[in-house]
């Protein structure tokens, strides 16, 4: 196990090396820049050359790529173009932002999901099935910042029970003390403090939850499906054993494999969709900072280290299913 | 198994009550109590954008300049509402007859936030700190600076020139004398600029105001710039809540002019235009900038306060004579002719819109009215095409559909309105949309690529030579490179005129003669950009310069 481990950060850091030089070379060959980005309409000749030199343009590509990996094999990835704060801060504040909301959107995708997929699968053909297998196709199908400016303007605009954006409220003077509002909130005793993040978590974290929420009730149903055919099933409802038994350790814990992968996955894709629910919610984590890094001051440093980061994380991701496929089920070893 | 449920039924009912009970307390704080305007109480503003830091002399933009305004004052301001100069921080100023020694007068008694004073000396530390900054990084971040006073001490970058500046003294405590090189036609409105805000010079001392870093391929500003911003405005800094996103400003009691009618003033970050709608319909901010054209008559409708600000831009369509089809005055006059502005105007122009015959707005020194005027005329149009022998002409129309700007709000439909009136004569025109960043600037305004396009300007301070000047007093690929040497001679000697009345009708002459002999481009309207606020807010006054200061804001509570 310990050599796979090995083996696979291995690969991770030659992943992460050559996906390095590729944002590095294809950034910096984008048309426009930050220089004329920063400058905007005021751009001279003059200003132009002092930034272009200043933010070292003017050297050759190779170069500018050995500086930056020198500075990034020390641990620095630079400072925002934006606002001048050291890039792993910028992350480092917006990233408990964002994994807030992902793992909200996740208690309530899993939460939810496998007890309505099984549920589906045990009464397949009724009603209740035939709402879920339409329901998830609508989840699947209705584009995220779609839902969420609907969710917005139902329950901001025309119902008022849900704030239109932020993680809190405007001017809450809450004590920060791990970036998680909620955690900080109860952490703090500032309970008004927890209960108001929480209120700006609800429909951000329900809009983000419908994609996996859906994949995982299909997944669960379809594992379900498959396992209620099995012979050792119908083996432990011959020999009498109790239902509960059945359900947890022959039902679900076979079924739940592919689940389990999909959840990962899943966990992943949130991040793609992080970044349109926090446009919509001006949540300010992760997908916020993509976004704004590309379309406002591009901001390369940022952005650089967002990639990397988001290439981490999946490939992290990924390793850890495939651990957990060993715990789940012994008969599976990893290599 | 009954525990269980119940347990799991009293926490899904802590939560539920805890999120309502939230939601019940939010819901009070924004119905308040109706009343007369007070003193006291937050006024919250959404702003667009993140600032870069709050160290005025290192910032260019209008997010920056919002909260910055807020905390530091000008030697010389703008009349609330208006474009036109007052005393700020100097309360009278005078040059002398070469117009190179300008004497400021200041205010006595004016202190930074700090305790210290506001005098001759500091006003001096200020002038000398900027024209000594060292530094490729620091220098970089003085776009302003280089704009108005031309270069440093020591230049970092190749191509800089030789500052304007010589020096400033102190000739008492509230005199404060500052020397220039040479006439620049640029002040006194140049003063007002909110990057050569006065700061404090023991802050700036004690806080390393000077050290901006370059790391990698980026900067680091000092804590003066991100965390001890001091100057003698209305607001104080409370702090920069970047998780949050909101900066916190508090009401200075010991302000010289009128204090703040708020006690806290919150500019809340929201980027997301529809956000921020949809936040002031919510209660939860007061006031948002720049609303799209569409969404103005709906706010207005359900009872916002759509303060338009007068004009203070313009937009043009360029020309580049790089085309040789398009060196002739002729087809220029006869492209000018062709547009039919007064419709765009009153179709996809924002409310309060007019045509513009120049490109300066009337409230700018060296606005002549008697420039000759394109009415609209299409036969005139065709007739000097022909004359020219350019029936057939095909020209390559840029634009930038992904953007909006104060002049500009609607681009893509001001060139679907534009292309059709040139069509409507003969012009084929082909639409050559490009993205704002990484397209349009790049192939209009280094590499001339185009043949007509879009653009616009919004003014920086009372100046003829900030908007003429900046558009054609050198050559620019936007405008073929060309070597106008006529236009750009006559544009250089008016803005170096001393006297006032020689200096106007030197710049009414040049709008003149760039209406009749040198049309570089098409002046095509005035577009005033709107602020909103709700019906609680009272006191706020739109400028043209966007140059809002919220001490005379004060909300219902």
């Amino acid at each position: 196990m310990l050599r796979v481990i090995v083996r696979r950060l291995l690969q991770l850091v030659v992943t992460l090396i050559a996906l390095s030089a590729l944002i590095f070379i294809w950034l910096r060959n984008l048309p426009g820049g930050p220089v004329d980005a920063l400058l905007g309409e005021r751009a001279t000749p003059e200003t132009r050359a002092l930034l272009t030199k200043a933010l070292g343009y003017d050297q050759p590509i190779y170069v500018q790529y050995g500086k930056f990996m020198q500075r990034i094999l020390t641990g620095d990835f630079g400072n925002s173009i934006r606002t001048g704060d050291p890039v792993i801060e910028v992350i480092g504040r917006a990233f408990p932002a964002t994994f807030e909301l992902a793992l909200a959107a996740m208690i309530i995708a899993v939460g939810l999901g496998i007890p309505l997929g099984y549920l589906a699968a045990r009464w397949r053909g009724r009603a209740l099935d035939h709402l879920t297998v339409v329901g998830t196709l609508l989840g699947i199908s209705i584009p995220i910042f779609f839902l969420g400016y609907l969710l917005k303007d139902v329950f901001t605009q025309n119902i008022h029970w849900f704030p239109p954006s932020g993680r809190v409220g405007i001017g809450l003077d809450n004590t920060n003390v791990t970036g998680f509002f909620v955690l900080d909130g109860l952490l703090t005793r500032e309970f008004d403090a927890a209960a108001d993040a929480l209120w700006h978590l609800i429909l951000p974290a329900l809009t983000l939850a419908t994609i996996p929420l859906a994949v995982i009730v299909r997944m669960t149903r379809a594992s379900v499906l498959d396992v209620l055919n099995e012979d050792y099933v119908r083996t432990a409802e011959a020999k009498g054993l109790r239902h509960r038994t059945i359900r947890g350790r022959h039902i679900l814990r076979n079924a739940l494999l592919p689940v389990v992968t999909t959840i990962g996955l899943q966990t992943g894709a949130l991040l793609s969709g992080a970044v349109l629910t926090e446009k919509v919610y001006n949540w300010g984590g992760l997908g916020t900072l993509i976004t704004d890094s590309i379309t406002g001051s591009r901001d390369y440093p940022v952005l650089q280290a967002l990639i990397l980061l988001a290439a981490l994380v999946f490939v992290v991701v990924n390793l850890l299913v495939d651990l957990s496929y060993a715990f789940i089920d012994p008969r599976v070893r990893v290599r | 198994m009954q525990a269980r449920r119940l347990r799991t039924a009293v926490a899904i009912a802590a939560v539920t009550a805890l999120a309502v009970g939230a939601a019940g307390c939010a819901e009070s704080e924004r119905d308040g109590d109706s009343g007369e305007a007070k003193t006291g109480g937050t006024f919250i503003f959404a702003g667009a954008g993140d600032p870069k830091n709050f160290d005025p002399i290192f910032n260019d933009d209008g997010e920056s300049f919002r909260p910055i305004r807020q905390m530091f004052d000008t030697l010389v301001t703008h009349k609330p509402g208006t474009a036109d100069l007052t005393g700020g921080l100097a309360e009278s100023w005078e040059h002398d007859a070469s117009g190179k020694v300008w004497t400021f007068k200041l205010r006595q008694g004016v202190k930074f936030h700090d305790g210290t004073p506001m005098n001759a000396a500091a006003v001096c530390y200020n002038f000398d700190r900027w024209y000594n900054m060292k530094g490729a990084a620091a220098q970089a971040n003085m776009i302003y600076y280089m704009d108005t006073f031309g270069g440093f001490a020591k230049n970092e970058a190749e191509g800089a020139g030789e500052s304007i500046y010589d020096k400033c003294e102190a000739k008492d405590d509230n005199t404060a004398v500052l020397s220039l090189k040479k006439y620049k036609g640029a002040f006194p409105g140049a003063f007002a600029l909110t990057s050569l805000s006065i700061a404090s010079p023991e802050a700036l001392k004690k806080y390393d105001a000077d050290t901006v870093t370059q790391n990698g391929d980026s900067f680091a500003y000092s804590a003066f710039a991100n965390e001890h911003p001091v100057g003698t405005g209305p607001f104080t800094f409370g702090g920069w809540d970047k998780a949050k996103g909101e900066i916190t400003l508090n009401r200075n009691p010991d302000y010289w002019g009128d204090k703040a009618k708020v006690d806290k003033l919150i500019i809340k970050i929201i980027k997301d235009e529809n956000t921020r709608k949809q936040e002031l319909r919510a209660g939860t901010v007061h006031g948002i900038d720049f609303p799209a054209p569409a969404d103005r008559k709906a706010l207005a409708d359900e009872g916002f306060q759509v303060l338009d600000r007068p004009a203070f831009n313009i937009l043009y369509l360029g020309i580049n004579q790089k085309n040789p089809k398009l060196k002739d005055l002729r087809v220029r006059q006869a492209i000018a002719y062709a547009l039919n502005r007064q419709q765009l105007v009153q179709t996809k122009g924002p409310g309060g819109s007019k045509v513009a015959d120049e490109f300066l707005p009337d409230t700018v020194l060296g606005y002549a009215p008697d420039v000759q005027k394109y009415e609209y005329n299409p036969d005139k149009a065709k007739q000097l095409l022909k004359e020219a022998g350019a029936e057939n002409l095909t020209l390559n129309f840029y634009y930038p559909p992904d953007v909006t700007r104060p002049y500009m709000p609607n681009p893509q439909e001001i060139f679907t309105i534009l292309a059709n009136d040139l069509q409507a004569v003969g012009i084929k025109v082909n639409g050559v949309p490009r993205p704002w960043n990484g397209g349009f600037k790049d192939d209009v305004q280094t590499f001339g690529k185009h043949d007509l396009h879009i653009l616009g300007w919004t003014g920086d301070y009372n100046d003829p030579g900030n908007f003429v000047g900046t558009f054609f007093g050198r050559g620019k690929a936007e405008f073929g490179d060309q070597a106008m040497t006529e236009m750009f001679d006559a544009i250089t000697k008016a803005d170096a005129t001393v006297d006032e009345a020689g200096k106007k009708a030197a710049w009414e002459q040049v709008n003149r003669d760039i209406a009749s002999k040198w049309l570089p481009a098409v002046p095509v309207w005035h577009a005033p950009p709107a602020i909103v606020v709700t019906k609680d807010v009272q006191g706020l006054l739109a400028s043209p310069l966007t140059d809002e200061r919220f001490n005379t804001v004060s909300v219902k509570q």
